[in-house]
């Protein structure tokens, strides 16, 4: 379903160039729950927006069903069926969550359906239907709402950016059996950007992405007890020596 | 009002969200003659003598009840500068709906000067709600300039709502509220420009009595080549509180200034202002595009939010 090759990307900054993804191989296939992990600034984030389209790669090669990803719009994109929910949401003065969990819906939700989504990540949900997405909601409750509307997308390929952050332990209880109910019952694909050790137990396969690279897949009990071996930033590598 | 044609109706309906006649007390005031009028037992709308204009006056104790006083203009090239004096009784609560639509089909300009007073009793509480709308294929402009002085007395309190979205290529809005002690002033701006328009909005607050509090809080939007002003200007002579947020979103070749001031008096003033002016954030575009809007699409919903 979905396939990359070779992607690359790279930013420019005070020393000319830097690259970002240095070429990534992915292939995932229809249904599958895979869980990408690796180190804080490995470019997993930079990966998924580069699937969404959120940003252009240099060179390189997303095809989704077949059908080449790079030159298309994040709309069209979002249109093919592919969504993603942000490490860091942003907030809306003036939208309210109703009308955000509708826009994710393609369609005037009720207050009912806005409320089975709200609880599938916790949200208590009388409380929340009506708030504005604005300042006044915490960091816990915001990132839940981002995925209640990748829930409410419910587009054939869900990516989900570190969807734990932030998030507390009843919650994130509540999150792991959704993603499980949603993998069981459905045949979306899933991917999901995760540090824990519990969501990468729920994964069918895990990528670990590093300096920009793909450095290994395999099946959780195969790369947990291998995260130690990756490559750590340098300088805390040294300090470590 | 059966002699308002659909035109009419449509400019009352933008203004007023008025479908049929009002309920309560109403003036309705067309291309400067009386289009329309109801006192009620409570509520007593005369006409100047001195000037053009209506006095309204509402008698102590009156609670739940509404005035109507909407404008039209439909005649290319009318102006007209009016006044309207309100006397709120003590202890009374009401709800006041303003508002001047212009229809101007020709190439003159067309224009609403309104002047409003209004004298709030002690205890009272008054909603102001004006809505301003232009619309019309002439070149003519349509220009509104309304004039706003509220004094409220001790314990009295004013929720002001005002909102211009589009249509209206010149506007020059001022404000001035006194309040006495226990004071409370709300007032609700909003704001939409676009091609070449251009409004200022010279607001100014004095708390004058101890425990009067004060909360403006002013969403704009600028867009094209428009231009836009903002003078909040709060001034706390007494032991009082006041928190002024002016947010703007700005478009196109669009210029926005806000321009702000607080000026304590007494060592018990509390005033706070913020204010920010900025594009629409990228974040939020994509954010919306990845749930399947376009581009265009996603600018519209941010907005309709922002002005909601
Ligand atoms: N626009 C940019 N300008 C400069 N550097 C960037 C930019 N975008 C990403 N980077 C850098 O690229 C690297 C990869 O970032 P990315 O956000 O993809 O990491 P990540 O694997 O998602 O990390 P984390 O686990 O912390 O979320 C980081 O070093 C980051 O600082
Ligand atoms: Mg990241």
């Amino acid at each position: 379903m979905l396939s990359i090759r070779g992607l690359r990307y790279a930013v420019e900054d005070a020393g000319g160039g830097r690259e970002i993804l240095g070429g990534i191989d992915l292939d995932v296939e229809r249904g599958r729950l895979v869980v990408i992990t690796g180190p804080n600034g490995g470019g997993k984030t930079t990966l998924a927006k580069a699937v969404m389209g959120l940003i252009e790669p240099a060179s390189g090669s997303i095809k989704f069903n077949g059908t080449e990803l790079i030159g298309l719009s994040v709309t069209e994109r979002a249109r093919l069926g592919i969504s993603y929910g942000f490490q860091h949401p942003p907030r809306f003065k003036g939208l309210q969550v109703t009308e955000l969990l509708s826009i994710a819906a393609g369609r005037k939700l009720t207050p009912n359906e806005c409320c089975a989504y709200l609880v599938k990540v916790g949200l208590c949900t009388e409380d929340y239907i009506d708030r504005e997405i604005d300042a006044s909601l915490s960091g816990g409750e915001l990132k839940r709402i981002e995925i209640a509307t990748i829930l409410a997308r419910n587009s054939s390929l869900m990516i989900f950016d570190e969807p734990e952050a932030g998030i507390d332990l009843w919650s994130f209880s509540k999150l792991t059996q959704t993603f499980e109910a949603i993998h069981k019952r459905s045949d979306s694909t899933i991917i999901i950007i995760s540090h824990q050790e519990r969501i990468i137990r729920l994964a069918d396969e895990v990528v670990l992405v590093a300096g920009g690279r793909v450095t290994q897949t395999g099946a959780a009990g195969d790369i947990l007890p291998h995260i130690g071996d990756v490559a750590v930033d340098c300088a805390i590598k040294e300090a470590l020596v | 009002m059966s002699k308002l044609s659909a035109l009419e109706m449509n400019l009352l309906r933008q203004i007023a969200d008025l479908h049929k006649i009002p309920e309560g007390a109403y003036n309705i005031r067309e291309n400067g003659q009386l289009g329309g009028r109801n006192s009620t037992e409570n509520i007593e709308i005369s006409t100047k003598t001195d000037k053009p204009g209506i006095d309204i006056r509402i008698k102590p104790g009156t609670k739940n009840e509404s005035v109507h006083i909407p404008v039209i203009i439909t005649k290319t090239g009318y102006s007209e500068l009016v006044y309207n004096d309100f006397y709120v009784g003590e202890d009374s609560d009401v709800i006041i709906i303003a508002g001047c639509g212009i229809h101007n089909s020709g190439c003159d300009t067309a224009q609403h000067d309104g002047v409003h007073t209004f004298y709030v009793g002690k205890n009272a509480r008054i909603k102001y709600v004006e809505k301003h709308y232009g619309e019309g294929e002439g070149t003519g402009e349509r220009i509104m300039n309304p004039s706003t002085v509220v004094y409220l007395e001790e314990g009295a309190r004013v929720e002001m709502d005002t909102s211009q979205i589009r249509g209206v290529d010149s506007t020059r809005r001022s404000t001035k509220i006194y309040a006495k002690a226990g004071g409370e002033v709300l007032v609700l701006e909003k704001l939409l420009t676009h091609g070449r328009q251009t409004a200022v909005s010279d607001m100014e607050i004095m708390l004058e009595g101890d425990g009067s509090r004060a909360r403006v809080i002013s969403r704009s939007v600028a867009q094209d080549e428009s231009e836009q002003t903002f003078y909040p200007k709060v001034t706390g002579g007494a032991e009082c509180f006041a928190h002024v947020q002016c947010d703007s979103i700005i478009m196109g070749r669009a210029k926005v200034s806000s321009i702000p001031a607080i000026n304590a008096r007494h060592v018990s003033a509390q005033l706070v202002h913020e204010a920010a002016i900025g594009k629409i954030a990228g974040d939020q575009l994509l954010k919306l595009m990845t749930l399947g809007l376009t581009e265009k699409e996603a600018e519209e919903r941010i907005l309709a939010g922002f002005l909601k």
